[in-house]
């Protein structure tokens, strides 16, 4: 099975410490999803994890054995990469055959895995083409599929995604989900995209500046961001952060409100301001409200229906029941 | 988008270069095919006149003809397998990152800026002679009789001093092919169980693939025509008498003109055959 333990990993590239030392602990069978802005780690992360990168200190558990020292092969994990990494010169058979061809698995039980993975990915037609002549999906789905057949203990994905269309990286995300409700094996995602996160994870690690700065299910972090770092960076469009003298009346430093918790009238409320751009999805409508003081412009959801235009006075009024309060230090309040 | 003007305009300022280059290659061609089908004796009457086939039948049915085509083909191959295989080493090797990277690079790449007949004198001189060389003396540290390379060894002697020359090339055009090898695919490889040596046999390798038809190729044009290492090493004794020196002979030191220009037809059909030989090997990995 795939439990996979940090104790106390760090990482330094020369004089700069990118990871200081951190735990964590993947419970088998979970779908963890690291994100975090740019820069701050993610994919060192997942690399030490696999054993791409030497930890500076630290130990690496999986399934309860140490495999600090054990070399990437021999870890029993899987890995997509963000840029597919297949191998050109292969067909999509040879190269979802390579791992299986590497451990000496015999040619028809390779055959079989070859032909299940296919099934399942929808590679059948393509078995043998170039990876130059399939698609960004298709070629992702390869990558997925060489990673399937080694039946690995926990799969890695290093913003596998990124790469795609919106379209396509809705319909491979759905995939991706789905794979982890079949397989039910352990399976570590990183990305910068806050939607991806939302959707696919059982448990989201925010990381910044290599420290892990909250942990928990997307609902959590949705409902009870442990500081203003994890509020602003977990939903979208993001949380309003209000300075001020409207934070004061509630004893804090900062409230914070999503724009899905601001009620919105032409005539009375508690806040008032203008209306600056106004996004237009069709279902909803995000308006930029100009002139709220401690928070400009603020971002409110609002009903696609509603008539408003740039330039309209409007009233605000946040749900109380939904406000979040951060202290000085930007720590949560309650 | 070229409109009509700037297109005449183009041509007539490439005009030049297409006439120069034209003018390099054809004149020589047909004054060589002019030649061949002439007794012509610079020191012994001049032209003599038209002899039809004459000099191509006198120049294969010589007894140094077949001899001096395998020799080409020895050094060439010699020279191309050696390469290929050090130069594939050497690129990995000045791949890894330490230290002083780049002088030792420098160092790699020196041999080629030095020229034919000079690298060929030192060689013959500092290395390869039987009594103060630093072969010879090497070999008698050691208690052994020096070799005379130059006689005794002397095709793989021309060989080595040609590879040496060679080296930088492949291992330059090699080592910028591997850096293009993208890093990830390399790490996939490694999760995927492939332990070194299976990683160059099964990424490393076909990646260098259309690097190694290309070192091939160009160096199979200038090796077909090596000279001054014959010339100032051995002056095409002891079994080292290539194609190109052999026209040599017949040109300047037979005197015959004609005999030598369709020896240089020869070698014009024997260098097609090579590289028909050669793109049909290694050119199909150049439209990949
Ligand atoms: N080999 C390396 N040598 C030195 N510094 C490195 C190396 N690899 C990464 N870093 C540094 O470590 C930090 C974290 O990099 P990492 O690639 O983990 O970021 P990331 O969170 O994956 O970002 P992104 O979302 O842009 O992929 C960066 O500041 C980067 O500059
Ligand atoms: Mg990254």
């Amino acid at each position: 099975m795939g439990q996979i333990k940090l104790s106390k990993v760090s990482k330094r590239f020369g004089d700069v410490e990118v990871i200081p030392p951190l735990d964590l602990t993947i419970a088998d069978g979970e779908f963890t999803v690291f994100v975090g802005p740019s820069g701050c780690g993610k994919s060192t992360l997942l690399r030490l994890i696999a054993g791409l990168e030497d930890i500076t200190s630290g130990s690496i558990q999986i399934d309860g054995t140490d495999t600090t020292d054990v070399p990437p092969a021999k870890r029993g994990l899987a890995m997509v990469f963000q840029s597919y990494a297949l191998y050109p010169h292969m067909s999509v058979r040879k190269n979802i055959a390579f791992p299986m061809r590497m451990a000496g698995v015999p040619a028809q039980e390779q055959d079989r895995r070859i032909a299940a993975a296919a099934e399942a990915l929808n590679l059948t037609d393509y078995l043998d083409r170039r990876p130059g002549q399939l698609s960004g999906g298709q070629r992702q789905r390869v990558a997925i599929g060489r990673a399937i057949v080694r039946e690995p203990q926990a799969f890695l994905f290093d913003e596998p995604l990124s790469n795609l269309d919106a379209a396509l990286r809705v319909g491979m995300r759905m995939e991706i989900s789905e794979l982890h409700k079949k397989l039910q094996t352990t399976m570590i995602y990183v990305t910068h995209d806050q939607v991806e996160a939302m959707t696919m994870a059982d448990k989201i690690v925010v990381l910044r500046a290599g420290v892990i700065e909250q942990v928990g299910s997307p609902l959590d972090l949705y409902h009870t961001p442990c500081n203003e770092f994890v509020a602003g960076f977990i939903g979208s469009p993001k949380m309003n952060l209000i300075k001020g003298a409207e934070a004061q009346k509630h004893g804090v430093a900062t409230i914070g409100i999503r724009p899905e918790h601001v009620e919105v009238s032409s005539t009375a409320g508690l806040w008032h301001g203008t209306v600056g751009v106004a996004e237009h999805l069709g279902s909803d409508t995000f308006l930029h409200i100009h002139g709220v003081a401690g928070c400009d412009p603020m971002t409110v959801r609002v009903d696609g229906e509603l008539p408003v235009k740039h330039g309209d006075e409007i009233y605000l009024t946040p749900q109380n029941d939904k406000l979040h309060k951060f202290d000085g230090q930007g720590l949560r309040v309650d | 988008m070229a409109t009509h003007h700037s297109r005449s305009a183009a041509r007539l300022m490439m005009a030049p270069a297409v006439v120069l280059l034209l003018g390099w290659m054809l004149v020589p061609l047909t004054m060589t095919l002019y030649f061949s089908f002439k007794k012509y004796l610079p020191l012994r009457g001049g032209d003599l006149g038209w002899v039809g086939f004459d000099n191509y039948v006198r120049f294969v049915s010589s007894s140094a003809f077949w001899p001096s085509v395998l020799t080409t083909l020895t050094i060439v191959g010699g020279v191309l397998v050696i390469t290929v295989v050090f130069g594939v080493l050497l690129a990995i090797l000045l791949n890894q990152p330490m230290w002083g990277q780049g002088f030792v690079r420098i160092l790699v790449i020196a041999p080629f800026f030095v020229m034919p007949t000079v690298s060929a004198l030192v060689w013959k001189n500092m290395f390869m002679d039987p009594n103060y060389g630093l072969l010879a003396h090497l070999w008698e540290f050691f208690g052994a009789q020096p070799v005379e390379w130059l006689s005794q060894a002397s095709l793989q002697s021309i060989v080595m001093i040609v590879s040496w020359q060679w080296l930088p090339f492949a291992t330059l055009i090699l080592l910028t092919a591997i850096q293009s090898l993208d890093s990830e695919q390399l790490e996939a490889a490694e999760m995927d169980g492939a332990p070194a040596l299976m990683r160059f046999a099964f990424i490393t390798l076909p990646h260098l693939g259309r690097a190694i038809a290309v070192v091939l190729l160009i160096q199979t044009i200038f090796l077909l025509s090596i000279f001054a290492e014959i010339f100032v090493t051995t002056g095409g004794a002891f079994g080292t008498k290539t194609l190109t020196y052999l026209i040599f002979q017949r040109v300047l030191e037979s005197q015959n003109v004609g005999l030598g220009s369709a020896g240089g037809v020869y070698a014009i059909i024997l260098a097609n055959i090579v590289a028909i030989f050669l793109m049909r090997i290694v050119g199909k990995n150049l439209d990949k």
